[in-house]
């Protein structure tokens, strides 16, 4: 297999040795590599514009790429069926209502869904509170959630150590919780057994059945493991007194089934509100999936100001190529006059400096991919920053190079062809 | 060549009543006022002149890098005057070979290189035959055993020996050589000169524009030009021998 490559490689180097040797191209090229080669540090110097510019692109793309996969991932391990209702969009008296002060999702409501949702696999009904948590000496402040049993399943969280709390608890109002890592970790720094200890929140005294699996931070930063998770019951009844919940968290049979899931909710929350034709809905409905599209749109606008920016550098090494290259072609002006006596065509001779200043750039555009790689890798390595370099960049990034490469070999390939061979020939 | 032979030649330049005007500024430098002349098939003229006298304009003229005013000027029988750019490089690059004072050979490049340069430039000449008549060309001019030599690896005498191999490789209708011994010592212009006297022989047209009226008793006809005009245009009826004139020279002393 590697002969062949061998082969391959070989046969292809004899052609391209061949063509430079006998065509007016491979001529061509070879007249710009041996200017290229006659004046290394000043083609260095204008290269590393192009080198700089490209791994700068490179490295933003990569590190955009990166965190969108990384939140992409995140958000989809929350599970991407996840439908969230919440109260919302109610005006009273012209005046819009902060929807955590709305009571407009009842027991009712999460009965009905229960009961008539056919694309809904998991409901449960979410009301949240915070506050501190004491036991013995230590105290920390952390989020309460009550839920139902099925807030598991939606959420695909995992119990470590314990048990859930059962059906039981749910109907009887039970003061038994779950906890999240953090809250273990603050309240017993000792260690030891947490199962069946007392805590108390607030001034309720509620005792401990099971402890979360540790999820760590979330993609914005949020500590998952700094919570309590109590029946909803016992969140309504002791502790807040109230008769509405904060949301009702549902999941749907598939990710491809939320939307028409949202539309079936839509419908029952509707019907049991008595909302009429026309009136708005007095809820609103999210899904993961939809969050997951905001994100990644977020994503790309804050990659897409970065990469704008780094491809303002590319300008500016462009404008030094061209720089670089009307010096060059000051210099050979006595070379430009004599080919032009023994035949060039202002076409030739234009030509010969564009593939100039198109090999400066696209060498730089090559270099400035191994930089923009091996900074990734240190991005990676030492920083722990997600990079993802997507395929397209490279390819992306050897057409700018190119384009860079007629765009700013344009203006001192015109200025070569334009030249007077008589004046050309005699130039000192 | 005498009158009666001229007859039978054929024509490869005809000037007629060429003018060349320049604007400097407001004022109309006439720099060819009228020239008129034919040059036949296989002659060596020397054309002549103090600076200011056209000389280089002529050449220019001649050579099909600049068009004249008004008038005409015929290159083996196809009219310059109205001739595009590119059309005119075209014209430099079968008919035309140019001999220059500097050489002007590309820098850090084989003499074969620099040879093949004016084929690289014609579509119709492949890649072995390219080298094949660099090759000749070079053996012509007595550079056969430096072939792959670079040209800052070469004396002075050499490198216009792979100038004049250049300027032979697309044989053309005419070498034009502007004071092409003029950067040589007398020893090296000398050997130039048997080199010209022997392209002469073999029935090149040679045009060779040079201020040194010496040269002038080794080319066939000698016209001298002077304020834009022709001032005499005579045949040399006894061409002195270069190579004797060589032989003459006195062996340089250490």
């Amino acid at each position: 297999m590697s002969f062949i490559v061998l082969l391959a490689v070989i046969a292809l180097a004899v052609i391209l040795y061949v063509v430079a040797r006998t065509t007016l191209l491979g001529m061509t090229f070879r007249v710009a590599l041996k200017a290229i080669a006659s004046n290394k540090g000043r083609s260095f110097l204008s290269m590393l514009g192009i080198i700089i510019g490209v791994a700068a692109v490179i490295v933003m793309m990569a590190i955009g790429q990166g965190s969108k996969e990384s939140v992409r991932k995140n958000i989809s391990q929350m599970g991407t069926n996840i439908i969230m209702v919440r109260p919302g969009a109610d005006m009273r008296g012209g005046v819009r209502q902060d929807p955590s002060s709305m009571q407009t999702l009842k027991i009712e409501d999460y009965e009905a869904i229960r009961n008539k949702a056919s694309y809904i696999m998991y409901t449960s009904p979410e009301v949240s509170s915070s506050g501190q948590v004491i036991y013995g000496a230590n105290n920390t402040n952390t989020s309460v959630y009550g839920e139902s049993l099925e807030y598991m399943d939606i959420k695909q969280w995992q119990i470590e150590e314990g048990t859930c709390f059962t059906e039981q608890d749910v109907q009887s109002a039970a003061k038994v919780c779950l906890v999240g890592k953090t809250v273990v970790d603050e309240l017993f720094p000792e260690g030891g057994d947490v199962i069946g200890k007392t805590i108390r929140f607030k001034s309720m005294p509620v005792r401990i059945v099971g402890v979360l699996k540790s999820k760590g931070y979330n993609s914005f930063g949020m500590d998952q493991d700094n919570l309590l998770i109590m029946p909803y019951t016992t969140v309504m009844k002791r502790l807040l007194a109230q008769t509405y919940f904060t949301s009702i968290n549902c999941s749907a049979l598939t990710e491809e089934l939320t939307d028409q899931a949202i539309e079936e909710l839509t419908a029952i929350l509707r019907e049991n509100h008595k909302l009429k034709d026309g009136a708005d809905d007095d809820f609103t409905i999210h899904s993961q999936a939809e969050m997951m599209e905001t994100m990644s749109s977020t994503m790309d606008s804050i990659t897409l100001i970065l990469v704008v920016a780094a491809a303002f550098s590319l300008l500016v090494a462009g404008i030094g190529i061209m720089n670089i290259m009307l010096v060059s072609v000051t210099e050979r002006t006595k070379e430009i006059g004599l080919r032009m006596s023994v035949g060039a065509r202002g076409i030739d001779i234009s030509i010969q400096f564009l593939i100039e200043s198109i090999l400066i750039s696209v060498t730089g555009g090559l270099l400035g991919i191994l930089v923009g790689f091996g900074l990734c890798q240190i991005a990676t390595g030492l920083l722990g920053l997600p990079t993802s370099i997507p395929g397209w960049s490279i390819i992306l990034s050897f057409a700018v190079c190119t384009v860079i490469g007629i765009l700013f070999g344009y203006i001192p390939a015109k200025k070569a062809a334009n030249l007077d061979p008589i004046e050309a020939i005699r130039y000192e | 060549m005498t009158n009666q032979d001229k007859t039978n030649k054929k024509v490869v330049i005809e000037l007629q009543n060429v003018r060349r005007e320049f604007q400097v500024g407001d004022e109309t430098v006439k720099a060819l006022r009228g020239v008129s002349f034919k040059i036949y098939e296989g002659e060596f003229v020397t054309i002549q002149g103090t600076s200011g006298s056209g000389k280089s304009t002529l050449l220019n003229q001649l050579g099909c890098l600049d068009t004249p005013t008004s008038g005409e000027y015929l290159l083996d029988g196809v009219p310059v005057r109205m001739m595009s750019k590119n059309q005119r490089a075209k014209l430099r690059n079968r008919k035309i070979g140019f001999i220059f004072q500097n050489y002007n050979l590309l820098a850090k490049t084989t003499a074969v290189e620099n040879v093949e340069l004016p084929l690289m430039y014609n579509k119709k000449v492949k890649a072995k035959e390219r080298r094949e008549r660099a090759v000749k060309a070079l053996i012509e001019v007595g550079l056969g055993d430096r072939l792959e030599h670079k040209s800052n690896q070469m004396s002075g005498g050499q490198m216009q020996r792979v100038a004049i191999a250049r300027a032979l490789v697309n044989d053309p209708t005419i070498l034009l050589a502007d004071e092409a011994t003029g950067n040589l010592d007398t020893r090296t212009s000398f050997e130039m000169l048997v080199l010209f006297q022997k392209l002469y022989r073999e029935g090149h047209t040679i045009i060779f524009v040079t201020h040194n009226p010496e040269i002038a008793q080794y080319s066939s006809r000698n016209i001298f030009l002077r304020d834009g005009q022709i001032k005499s245009d005579t045949y040399n009826d006894n061409i002195l021998d270069a190579a004797a004139a060589l032989a003459a020279l006195p062996k340089p002393q250490d």
